[in-house]
């Protein structure tokens, strides 16, 4: 099995890449949603650029859209399209690699950017699965701070009342949105107790930019029937590098050369330490 | 015979289409009995989902719905799916092009009893200023029917707007002409055109019998496709005549008259007289309390055609 602990780590030597190339990105969440991503491309999902006209293949939408970066890293990894072309046209004029999902690219199945929209739609997308007795499942990954939408209540009502085991959602709690800390901004704890009460099952993962953990908190949810699953994933903002980790200014940013030496040394070493422990 | 509402028709239509095939579904926002859906979700329940009152989350379901090969048809009040639920129709409908029909019932002034909360004076522009939307405001149940039997045939997202209640026919069984993303000529004319959309199609055929009894020949388009407007049929109604009126159950900006103004402007210069609703919140009454209020009825629109004249 290929080591996915070392792979999210390359990949987010690809969003530095991209997003010093483009001079623009939301690094920090790119950060600390990589495993999650990561973890559900190449583990969970069957989904590949060979199947995406099977209407059985699963199916995922990237609810917070402004972490474009690291699903372009995890797309490209996947094979969709080539990690140098986004290298080097990400946010450039008239690119195509823009800075939120948009599904004209291969692989993306919706636009998002707007916050609060990918829950909806993926309820829309398990009912679909349930409507015509398919075995898909559903993923869709949102931000901590995104959840103050009043549209993704709606969307877990409805997954609830429907019973859309089929359907499981992922909150990136990094616990930082562009103004600071999430419960400074808009409290959300008990974020448990919150999801519980709308009818979820709900697994706390610890760690959530562990591969390890991930991976039992998806593998518990495939079992679980009569109701949607969320994984409240605490993550690091920032992960990967001391010059970003838990720093809410690092929401959107271009490092310097300086924090970039830095970045691109810590990366390696977590990689290196993934690779041979 | 009856007056049949338009919205009526298509949940006809639908039953009659979702039972040939299961991909259709409707949806609403404890809205079937207002959209008058009841008899789909008692019919099809398979095919149908409810929301509850949630539009936002009525139109994002329904692009999910639609992205896994679903034919879906939203049904709310205008005034909720036009405005509550904007960005969600903007953004999952039009931006990611899903296969999504976005039915506004009630709309315009249609619960004109109920204030401005619940008016939708405002889906004309709002829709239409939406790249890969498409803005339909049929005016009587048959036109509602081909326009129907057209959508269900395509893949793309549209805006249909009806009003609450049954309005006088504008053609007649075995007459209505139609093509799709044309406009209907209801009547040539030479002195002026009157170009109108949805229930005001009526009252501006009625004003074209009233100004041929004095003399004036009055040419009327029904101009139920809004958007893609048929610019072609608002040049050559608009050519020859002398001046254009519109007519629309609309917000005096960003509507019909606004873009029609456009055409005429750059295409065919003349006077263009817009008829609409006012830019306030509109007075209390039905329908045709407020329409004969503001004037938005066969006197009104004669009155204005022959000032256009002047």
């Amino acid at each position: 099995m290929e080591n996915l602990k070392a792979l999210a780590y390359e990949l987010r030597e690809n969003v530095i890449d991209m997003i010093v190339e483009g001079k623009a990105g939301h690094i920090g969440g790119d950060m600390s949603v990589m495993e999650i991503l990561t973890e559900i491309y190449f583990d969970q999902m069957n989904i590949s650029p060979e199947n995406m006209d099977d209407p059985d293949r699963d199916k995922f939408i990237m609810s917070k859209g402004h972490s474009v970066e690291a699903y372009y890293a995890v797309l490209a990894a996947k094979g969709f399209f080539d990690i140098k072309d986004v290298i080097a046209q990400f946010s450039k004029f008239g690119s195509k690699f823009i800075g939120h999902p948009n599904n004209k690219l291969p692989g993306i199945e919706m636009n998002s950017g707007s916050l609060g929209h990918g829950l909806p739609v993926s309820v829309g997308m398990a009912l679909a699965g349930k409507m015509d007795k398919k075995d898909y499942r559903v993923y869709t990954v949102m931000g901590d701070g995104e959840i103050a939408e009043g549209s993704v209540w709606e969307g877990a009502m409805a997954a609830s009342h429907y019973k859309l085991d089929n359907l499981c959602a992922v909150v990136d709690r990094n616990r930082l949105q562009i103004s600071g800390n999430t419960e400074d901004v808009m409290a959300h704890d008990d974020l448990h107790e919150r999801w519980k009460a709308f009818g979820w099952n709900v697994i706390d993962v610890a760690d959530g930019n562990d591969i390890d953990q991930l991976k039992t908190a998806f593998d518990a949810a495939r079992e679980v029937k009569g109701k949607p699953t969320v994984l409240i994933a605490n993550t690091v903002k920032g992960k990967g590098s001391s010059v970003m980790e838990n720093k809410a200014n690092w929401h959107h940013k271009v490092p310097n050369a300086e924090e970039l030496e830095q970045i691109r040394k810590d990366l390696a070493a977590r990689k290196e330490e993934a690779l041979h422990g | 015979m009856a007056k049949i509402a338009n919205k009526q028709v298509i949940c006809d239509i639908l039953v009659e289409a979702g039972r040939k095939d299961k991909d259709i579904v409707a949806l609403c926002s404890d809205s079937r009995g207002s959209a008058s859906f009841t008899g789909f979700a008692n019919e099809l329940p398979e095919q149908f989902v409810e929301t509850g009152i949630a539009e936002q989350n009525l139109v994002s379901i329904s692009a999910g719905l639609a992205k896994c090969g679903k034919k879906p048809y939203a049904a709310s009040p205008a005034c909720f799916l036009s405005t509550r639920s904007y960005e969600q129709c903007k953004v999952d409908v039009a931006y990611s092009n899903t296969n999504v029909k976005l039915v506004g019932i009630s709309g315009g002034i249609s619960y004109g009893a109920l204030g401005m909360s619940h008016h939708s004076a405002q889906d004309i522009a709002a829709m239409s200023a939406v790249p890969n939307m498409r803005v339909y405001i049929p005016s009587d149940h048959f036109q509602t029917g081909c326009l129907m039997k057209a959508l269900i045939e395509d893949d793309k997202p549209a805006y249909i707007r009806v009003g609450r209640n049954a309005v006088d026919d504008v053609y007649e069984e075995g007459n209505v002409p139609f093509e799709m993303d044309k406009a209907t000529v209801v009547c040539e004319g030479t002195d002026v055109a009157i170009i109108a959309c949805g229930e005001m199609v009526k009252p501006a055929k009625d004003a074209a019998e009233l100004l041929k009894a004095e003399g004036i020949s009055a040419g009327v388009v029904d101009m139920y496709c809004v958007k893609p407007l048929d610019t072609e049929a608002i040049v050559k109604a608009a050519t020859g005549v002398k001046a254009v009126v519109t007519v629309e159950e609309h917000a005096p900006f960003g509507g019909l008259g606004s873009m029609v103004s456009q055409v005429v402007g750059s295409e065919c210069p003349k006077k263009v007289i817009n008829i609409a609703l006012p830019d306030a919140p509109v007075i209390t009454g039905t329908s045709k309390e407020v329409f004969d209020y503001y004037k938005m009825n066969a006197e009104g629109i004669t009155a204005k055609a022959k000032e256009a004249l002047k």
